[in-house]
């Protein structure tokens, strides 16, 4: 029994260890060196490496009911991944690798040392920081119910504050900057107090039963006016962003805004109707592109249309795109599904990108020169005031979305989502139900494309890469496939954290691909999951999760 | 009990209009395919050497996605999924034999004993394409087994993602250029001394995957697994394993082909294997997914159009710098094959099952 218990801290401790070695090696934790969090000290890798430590002892410990047992066998496992961490810092200090692994250096080693270096206090700093992690992880766990929650919450929500400190210090008031922020990211008093109030916040939202702790506010607005009230606030909150955002959140809130309609408009495929749609880039690209070859003069020189004419023409004609994507792959699903979407999608960037059709399409210079709306003397022009445009149409797409997921459509989306064959024997016309499924999930990337082109005043084909048809998909998992307001949450965290933190571009995709495969193993209905696609999911994976792995995979006859 | 699918629009009781308009599209498509065809051939543009060379050059290309393909069409096999992270599986052998390659070249090892060189660059790409398909089956899909079918695909395209960035983020995004192999230089005939190698090494590689497969305890788990998986375990087979040792048998195979893909194309970069990726499923669809010898000649069949393709189908018309099209003729033929011929040319072997 104990033997089995040290065998599994320790490989769950190696398992941590090997986590470090990838994100090392990858260069993802020398690289957030430089993002100071808290003080002069704490650096967003440090940050990093104490989370591995503290989720791997609460990986080990999370099995065992009582305190003492918690936290020893998740220290121990947090101290093996510590070895490991500290025998790469002694390999990359040892052995010449740079020629072959990019981020072997010395600096690494002084990072994975917590800044020692490979040397006894490095060693020690590194142990105690592991130990404490580790006790302070199994402490936690420990704790009755909401507490552990609340602090782990509040700690990240401080850390959170910390990274956006270059984001959040033109918007907020310079009192309160001064008072918060140091040099770089928070100072120490600011961060206690910070902690301090999270704590307080997310102990009121948690403690109090059923959600009376935000439920009491809303209370106070008598119950028929409730909904539009909370609307209106969350309505005039979002309008209100250009006011006091400045340039740059603004134009990163544009970026988010257009991955949010293209997940809107994924989620009716994917996340409605079932169908994954690898190739969505091309209605997004298709949409831009219309709207760079009406507007543009630099093409067709003898039309070049107001941008009021071309947004209906793009948004026509990635309609007739979805129809033309859909038509052919109405009796594919799943894999080959997947596989001849991605196949159209290829094709609309590389035909774009060919020397054939530069003269209608630009080639690989792309488009320049896109018109910017104009509303009478009003000339949309800056980030700022595009993001009402763009959340106009998020907000659209968002109140489309609602009344279509209540419709008859969207019920026969659902069914064909479920179960194709009995959706049909229902009497659900499959080809009109997925037609318009790729028809209207179409629109919207068109709509996102062709603001898309507007804003940024110029298309190249390396903008409609694969890679975009991705980012969607990963931010419709991560959110939950199917629910509206995790669609936001996704683009939020996966467009939104990349934009404002330029060391995280990099590793975006890598990102991406951990987001995907965690997702799906831990968290299959995604962060918010929507009613009853939550139910089908976990009820399916937890049937797999009984069967031991040998046996027959069930609901295969 | 699987329910039988309308496999044509002539099944139905009427006419499907959308049938009949996907129909008409693949008419133009043949259409304009052959009436280009037929307009570069009278231009004779080009000499029957070189459409000798385009065909050659396709042979090798297409043995290449042959054995690649063979990695899809066996997972395929047995599990009914289509192994997303397959190229990259591919890439990677071929990524990391790069640093070993560069050793030999570079202490002069590799013009010593360029056999030996080859034979262990070759060995090398395989083990390391073995150990990542053995280790994405067995974190990515192995869990999932029995979930939707949506789930385990996205993990294997989260899985390819994961890979393709690991492998920037350790090597870097540079293209890295393999060492020339001294007594593969040169040609004979009409061969470059790479494309025979290249043909040996498929040849070889496919003569023991079917002594693996018919002669060996594991090979007939494997085929007892893909014919009927509950029967099989029904038998006493080891299903997991049998999974195992064909994603691993599967990934030995790609990583051959990585190494005989640098040696025909030279340059590596952690973005490779997406395009010989998604071309080898397309030959594993158009043999017939799940069908080794289809798997095969599928390889070929797409090499050589695509070689040939672009200038015989495109050169007629007049369109300028035909080559930058190759892609698009791979991916419509991809799309082609999966609207009109889900079941590829030979047919596949899957009994009674219900097909995708």
């Amino acid at each position: 029994m104990s033997l089995a218990a040290l065998r599994r801290a320790l490989f769950i401790g190696l398992l941590g260890g090997l986590a470090v070695w990838h994100l090392s090696l990858v260069g993802l934790i020398p690289a957030f060196a430089q993002r100071r969090l808290i003080g002069e000290t704490v650096t967003f890798s440090y940050a990093l490496l104490v989370a591995l430590f503290a989720l791997v002892a609460h990986a080990t410990g999370r099995r065992y009911a009582g305190a003492l047992q918690r936290v020893a066998w998740g220290t121990l496992s947090a101290l093996s991944t510590g070895l490991l961490v500290l025998a790469l810092a002694l390999i990359v200090t040892q052995v010449n690798l740079r020629q072959i692994f990019l981020n072997a250096t010395p600096d690494l080693a002084r990072v994975l040392t917590f800044g020692a270096g490979v040397s006894p206090a490095g060693v020690l700093r590194t142990i105690l920081i592991a130990a404490v992690a580790g006790v302070a992880s199994g402490g936690l766990g420990a704790t009755p119910a909401p507490w552990g929650r609340v602090s782990v919450f509040a700690a990240l929500a401080t850390l959170l504050l910390g990274l956006l400190r270059d984001v959040l210090g033109p918007i907020l008031p310079s009192g309160l900057v001064g008072f918060l922020y140091g040099a770089a990211g928070l100072n120490v008093l600011g961060a206690a107090v910070t902690f301090v109030l999270f704590f307080l916040l997310f102990a009121l939202r948690w403690s109090l039963p059923g959600r009376a702790g935000t439920g009491r506010i809303i209370e106070l607005v008598p119950s028929p006016v409730r909904a539009p009230v909370t609307r209106l606030a969350v309505i005039l909150f979002l309008a209100s962003v250009p006011l006091w955002a400045g340039l740059f959140l603004s134009n990163v809130a544009d970026f988010v805004g257009f991955y949010i309609l293209m997940g809107l408009g994924l989620n009716l495929v994917l996340g409605f109707a079932g169908l994954l749609d690898l190739g969505y880039v091309a209605f997004f690209a298709v949409g831009a592109y219309t709207m760079a070859v009406l507007t543009s003069p630099e093409i067709g020189q003898r039309f070049t249309l107001d941008f009021w004419v071309a947004l209906p023409i793009a948004i026509m004609l990635t309609v007739f795109a979805g129809l033309l994507v859909g038509l052919p792959v109405l009796r594919m699903r799943g894999d080959y599904l997947a596989i001849a979407t991605l196949g159209f999608g290829e094709i609309v960037r590389l035909l774009v990108l060919s020397d054939w059709l530069k003269p209608y399409l630009g080639g690989a210079q792309g488009v320049t020169r896109i018109a910017r709306p104009q509303i009478g003397p009003l000339r949309i022009d800056s980030p700022q005031e595009f993001y009402v445009l763009v959340l106009f149409s998020c907000l659209l797409a968002w109140f489309l979305s609602i009344r279509l997921r209540d419709s008859r459509l969207g019920r026969a989306w659902f069914a064909i989502r479920e179960d194709e064959f009995v959706a049909q024997a229902m009497g659900i016309n499959r080809v009109t139900a997925k037609l318009s499924a790729f028809a209207i999930g179409a629109s919207f990337g068109g709509l996102s494309g062709a603001l898309f082109a507007s804003l940024v005043g110029s298309v190249v084909p390396a903008s409609f890469s694969l890679l975009v048809s991705i980012n969607v998909v990963a931010l419709l998992v991560l959110g939950g496939m199917g629910s509206l307001p995790g669609v936001v949450i996704g683009a939020l965290a996966l467009v939104g954290i990349p934009e404002l933190l330029r060391e995280f571009q990099e590793y975006r995709l890598l990102v991406y691909g951990i987001v995907l495969i965690a997702m799906m193993l831990f968290r299959p209905a995604g962060l918010l999951p929507e009613r009853i696609h939550r139910r089908e999911l976990e009820e399916a994976v937890e049937e797999v999760r009984e069967v031991a792995p040998a046996e027959i995979a069930p609901g295969r006859s | 009990m699987a329910i039988a699918t309308p496999r044509s629009f002539l099944s139905g009781r009427r006419l499907e209009a959308s049938q009949l308009i996907v129909w008409t599209i693949g008419a133009v498509l043949l259409g304009i395919v052959f009436v280009g065809s037929v307009l570069t051939l009278r231009a004779g543009q080009y000499t029957a050497a070189q459409w000798r060379d385009f065909i050659v050059f396709g042979i090798a290309q297409g043995s290449i996605y042959a054995l690649i393909a063979l990695g899809y069409t066996m997972v395929y096999g047995v599990l009914r999924m289509i192994n997303f992270a397959h190229g990259e599986v591919f890439m990677s052998g071929a990524m990391t034999t790069f640093f070993v390659a560069d050793y030999l070249n570079r202490s002069g090892f590799l013009k010593a004993h360029p056999w030996i060189s080859l034979i262990a660059l070759l060995l090398f790409s395989g083990l390391v394409s073995m150990t990542i398909a053995v280790l994405v089956e067995r974190i990515a899909y192995r869990p999932l087994r029995g979930a939707p079918r949506l789930v385990p695909l996205i993990t294997a395209v989260g899985a390819s993602f994961f890979l393709q960035y690991t492998f920037r983020g350790l090597f870097g995004s540079g293209v890295r250029a393999y060492p020339a192999i001294p007594v593969l230089q040169g040609k004979l005939w009409v061969f470059q001394k790479t494309q025979i190698a290249v043909f040996v090494g498929v040849a070889i590689t496919l003569l023991l995957l079917l002594l693996f497969l018919q002669r060996t305890r594991a090979g007939l788990a494997i085929r007892a697994v893909a014919e009927d998986r509950e029967a099989a375990a029904l038998m006493g087979v080891d299903v997991d394993r049998a999974i195992v040792t064909t994603f691993a048998v599967g990934g030995f195979m790609a990583g051959i082909a990585g190494v005989l893909y640098a040696l025909v194309f030279i340059q590596v970069q952690f973005f490779m294997g997406f395009l010989p990726g998604i071309k080898a499923f397309t030959a594993a669809v158009l043999g017939g997914i799940g069908n080794l010898p289809g798997a095969a000649i599928g390889g070929l069949v797409l090499g050589v159009i695509e070689s040939v393709g672009p200038s015989l189908f495109f050169d007629g018309y007049g369109i300028r710098a035909a080559h930058q099209l190759k892609d698009v003729i791979a991916f419509t033929i991809l799309v082609l094959i999966l609207i009109f011929r889900p079941t590829g040319i030979l047919g596949e072997r899957l009994g009674g099952e219900e097909r995708v």
